[in-house]
């Protein structure tokens, strides 16, 4: 990167200056030894041109929309296009879900994002006694097609994108949209969208299980090679270190994990499907967490896009450079937010908000300030959306491409975020993948020890969390609260009874029984799925044919 | 406490894991109880796991319940975890792979602590076995805790002893070191999809062909497929259980349950003994500081441990 | 010689599967030397009782993130009534309105853990409240 002359010139200003810091020092000590990311990682009081110096141009930094895409996979940055604002909405009834997100189409927002309650989660029926209590209250309660019909009325869903986060019911889910759209006269080569789709995430982090891990990937590579075949604007993955990062995972655990998965699935669709990587690589896509140490972010975003390429290119032989680009969806940190003082919430989701911009994300959703204590109120989400848009139209921080791209500390922490990452990658690796790191309990472990060391540095005040360890007061914030009435599991039990009584049942068993025989023989899900959902099958009665064939998977509860 | 134990017999839940948590923590009155209820015990089939930590003895076990219970047999499980020496505390992880049993009334789980006192645990599980026998339990499944002399002790309190070996772990090596493979009447090479299972496979064999066995059972090699293939592992635990059955079936027909009856009442005098004799004595002289100067006079030579020995005994022993 | 310990039952009743803050909290009470039985995600109050019981344990601490608390934490009270294990304490915690809170004590949950509680505050009120039952 540098000139020899260059770095010898800088040694010895280098060192002058470190004799003045240590002068310094001695009369006044720092106000702490270590200073650390919210990570734990170290970072230096300076960074100069020695901390970069045998990084290449060429190979590690380059341009925009060139490999290895450090610096953003679009050629024009944001000036083209603003990444989407996409914040996840649902709660309580398919009708009430519908207008919260009318009410965000108005507000300016140009994508939309679901939120499934947790039995639609898990694959239950509304009236499963599992479900008891849960009906509607962390998002929109699915049974049937009939529920999917109410959620998307008025929304159109040619020109509209729709993220819908599920997953081990993917599925069923995805085939309700593909069904509905099919109805509509709309072809399924033009509807657009994602599901999250993402199991390995969920036996590492989430725990929403349903069919142990093996088939849990078959059933992943299913929707890819069905997507690749017929829906082929649909990212049929969204492989996410969100999660991971809310279990208690660092910055470098998420990155490695996340990209570690990503190419679990890759290997998988090659093997099981025999697809060429570039036929199915370019809609994968990723879903990462922003959390508050700010430049960390910034490092782990790049990071995460130059490592994609280079595996992409150098791992799998791909040759389209579509599949090099790692496309991602970011969501501000929900555990770094506190039920204390909530309106502080605002000022770190901003700056959450700013590092997955810095970092060149291509779709966001900002946490609102009441998240941690509810599901969040339309001013709360108001706010929220304000924050991004208050970045992208008035800061200025998108007039400039990657703009801190050079910078001695931002280079030098990305490529130690690399280096970190690739280690855990390589660790996997001889472990004999994901799944089988899984099966021992290394990632699930990995991230409890942090999760543990965090905690314990939250509690002896080592890394400060303002309303928790730091500048407490006792006031009493009101907030106010969106509650979801009980009654709405009532009604959404009777409506699925009435679906029940006046679907034809005949055809219900015959569409189960196809999935269960293309399980059986290892064929593809996704038509038998569709034809069942359109037949009124319900959400449980296809997840409770993959838990017969494939088995049920418990939390083996590692800690 | 003597309640306790008419209650236990009587199927009262509360009663049998509130008694079992007084032989836990070692109350002296629990010893009424017993005294009640011992008579009534040896009904039971006593069946231990043994294998080193992450050999997959739990999701056996929890697998074991399933198939014995699709048999009709009730069930009683004791699964051990290490306590933290730094701490004293545990985390009694074993119960998670069996919770689907949760509400079956004819499957008790409860789960131990090692605690680390000296012969406590073996004590702790020899009565834990009582209890649960008394209860009426078919079928007593002891999982130990993976690690130390409690493997091997696991011996002295079952019928049938299960060693679950893993490919790739060192695990013979290990076991042979710990003596496991003189205990075992039955191997389970489990994870067997894994690299390494044939070689584990062969070496266990070679093992046993260079063995001898007096009482006419050469214990079986079963190879458990992944759990994570559900219907594959399912009907190799029902194998398994098979060979458990069939091991129960030589001891009866062989007259060799009587010898390990005597094993475990050996076990169990020695330790009742030990908490009879030796305990109060210890306490005694841990309370009167008396085993601190001894401690001290050691430390400075003025001594030696035996003659200590005698002067204590002179003291607290007489005939 | 006789040695009380404290007994825990640590549970995600439910289905939410956010189990970071439980899994945090086994490790801190085994590291404050009480002996915890972690049943892991997605219980069933009658799974949850059922094991309490079988444990003998001296606290059952149910955690609950997804809002279903209202319907979960009492049943599992309730439950331990109806099978005459009234003295096993039930504490619970997770994101709980503080509305939500005065129908749960009146359940017989005895304490409630929001977010922000210590580690350290939740285990000084166990030692303060919770003895081994003897």
């Amino acid at each position: 990167m540098f000139t020899e002359e260059l770095l010898d010139k800088s040694s010895t200003m280098r060192k002058k200056w470190e004799d003045e810091v240590k002068k310094t020092v001695a009369k006044h000590a720092d106000q702490k030894e270590k200073w650390t990311t919210v990570s734990d990682l170290e970072i230096k009081r300076l960074y100069g041109p020695e901390d970069i110096k045998n990084m290449d141009f060429e190979k590690d930094i380059g341009y925009p929309g060139q490999y290895p895409y450090l610096r953003g996979n679009q050629v024009t940055g944001y000036r083209g296009k603003y990444w989407t604002f996409r914040m996840f909405a649902g709660m309580g009834s398919a009708e009430e879900t519908n207008n919260r997100w009318h009410y965000l189409l108005n507000s300016g927002q140009t994508g939309l994002s679901t939120a499934f309650d947790f039995p639609t989660l898990m694959g239950y029926d509304t009236d499963s006694p599992k479900a008891r209590g849960e009906c509607g209250k962390c998002g929109v309660a699915i049974d049937t097609i009939d529920d999917f019909f109410a959620l998307i009325k008025g929304i159109p869903l040619a020109n509209i994108t729709t993220s819908m986060t599920i997953n081990p019911p993917a599925t069923a889910l995805w085939a309700m949209y593909c069904a509905a759209a099919e109805i509509q006269g709309i072809p399924l080569t033009q509807i657009g969208g994602t599901i999250q789709n993402d199991m390995l995430k969920e036996f590492i982090a989430q725990k929403t299980l349903m069919c142990p891990p093996e088939p849990s990937v078959k059933l992943i590579s299913d929707t890819v090679e069905f997507g690749t075949k017929y829906v082929p604007r649909w990212n049929t993955i969204s492989i996410s270190g969100y999660h991971i990062r809310e279990a208690g995972a660092t910055a470098v655990q998420e990155l490695a994990f996340t990209l570690r998965d990503g190419m679990e699935y890759v290997e998988d669709v090659i093997k099981r499907k025999g697809l060429h990587v570039d036929e199915f690589a370019p809609r994968l896509s990723f879903f990462f967490n922003s959390h508050i140490d700010f430049f960390e972010e910034i490092a782990k975003l790049r990071a995460a896009r130059r490592i994609w390429a280079k595996a992409m290119r150098e791992r799998y032989g791909s040759t389209d450079e579509r599949s090099w680009w790692m496309r991602f969806h970011t969501q501000t940190a929900g555990c770094s937010l506190t039920a204390q003082q909530p309106y502080n919430n605002v000022i770190r989701t901003a700056t959450e908000a700013l590092a997955a911009v810095l970092g060149g994300t291509q779709s966001l959703h900002t946490n609102s300030l009441d998240e941690v204590l509810c599901l969040p109120s339309d001013h709360a989400v108001q706010i929220a959306l304000r924050t991004q848009q208050i970045i992208a139209e008035e800061t200025g921080v998108i007039n400039t491409i990657d703009p801190l791209a050079g910078s001695y500390f931002v280079e030098a922490l990305t490529n130690e975020m690399e280096e970190k990452a690739w280690d855990y990658i390589h660790k996997i690796d001889d472990m004999g993948g994901m799944v089988k790191a899984i099966e021992k309990g290394f990632p699930q472990m990995e991230i409890s020890d942090a999760a543990y060391k965090y905690q314990r540095q939250i509690d002896s005040g080592e890394k400060v969390m303002i309303g928790i360890n730091k500048y407490n007061t006792d006031e009493d914030v009101e907030i106010p609260f969106l509650e979801i009435d009980d009654s709405v599991e009532k009604e959404q039990i009777d409506r699925l009874n009435a679906v029940r009584r006046k679907r034809d049942s005949r055809k219900v068993r015959e569409c189960l029984d196809d999935i269960r025989t293309a399980c059986k023989k290892g064929e593809n899900v996704m038509p038998y799925c569709i034809e069942a959902v359109k037949s009124y099958c319900s959400v449980q009665e296809i997840c409770d044919v993959y838990r017969e064939v494939y088995g049920e998977y418990r939390d083996p509860g590692m800690y | 406490m003597e309640e306790l134990g008419k209650r236990a017999m009587a199927g009262d839940i509360r009663a049998a894991s509130r008694l079992i948590r007084n032989i836990e923590d070692d109350i002296p009155e629990t010893n009424m109880a017993i005294r009640h209820i011992f008579p009534h015990t040896g009904k039971a089939h006593v069946v231990g796991i043994t294998g080193s930590p992450g050999a997959g003895k739990s999701t056996i076990t929890d697998q074991l319940i399933f198939t014995m219970r699709q048999r009709e047999k009730t069930v009683g499980v004791l699964a051990v975890d290490p306590t933290s020496p730094f701490t004293g505390g545990a985390l009694l992880g074993d119960r998670i792979r069996m919770l689907r049993h949760a509400e079956d009334k004819g499957v008790f789980v409860r789960s131990l602590a090692t605690r680390g006192a000296m012969g406590g645990l073996s004590k702790a599980v020899g009565d834990g076995i009582h209890v649960l026998d008394v209860m009426g339990k078919d079928i007593i499944l002891v999982e130990t805790v993976g690690v130390g002399q409690q493997e091997v002790d696991i011996i002295n309190h079952a019928h049938t002893v299960i060693v679950v070996l893993v490919p790739g772990m060192g695990d013979e090596v290990q076991a042979i070191k710990a003596g496991l493979m003189e205990i075992a009447d039955i191997f389970v090479i489990n994870k067997a999809d894994r690299d390494g299972a044939r070689k584990l496979y062969k070496e266990t064999l070679n093992m046993l062909n260079s063995g001898h066995f007096p009482n006419g059972w050469r214990p079986p090699i079963l190879m458990l497929e992944s759990s994570l293939e559900p219907h594959s592992f399912a009907e190799s635990v029902e194998k398994l259980c098979d060979k458990i059955d069939e091991h129960y079936k030589h001891l009866v027909e062989n007259r060799q349950l009587q010898e390990r009856a005597i094993r475990k009442v050996i076990t169990e005098m020695n330790d009742a003994l030990r908490s009879a004799i030796l305990e109060p004595v210890l306490n005694e002289l841990a309370a009167t500081g008396e085993f601190d100067s001894m401690v001290k006079k050691l430390v400075e030579k003025e001594t030696d441990p035996y003659t200590l020995a005698e002067e204590v005994s002179r003291k607290y022993m007489s005939k | 010689m006789a040695d009380r310990k404290i007994r825990i039952l640590l549970a995600k009743p439910g289905l939410d599967g956010h189990d970071r803050g439980a899994r945090v909290l086994a490790r801190t009470f085994r590291d404050a030397g009480f002996e915890v039985i972690y049943t892991g995600c997605h219980q069933t109050p009658e799974q949850i009782v059922g094991a309490a019981i079988q444990e003998d344990v001296d606290m059952v601490g149910l955690s609950c993130l997804s809002g279903a608390h209202r319907y979960l934490f009492p049943a599992v009270a309730q439950q331990l009534q109806e099978q005459g294990a009234a003295d096993i304490t039930v504490v619970g915690g997770g994101i709980i309105p503080e509305q939500d809170m005065q129908p749960l004590y009146d359940a017989g949950l005895k304490a409630l853990f929001t977010p922000g509680a210590t580690l350290d505050s939740i285990v000084d009120w166990i030692n303060e409240n919770i003895k081994p039952r003897v």
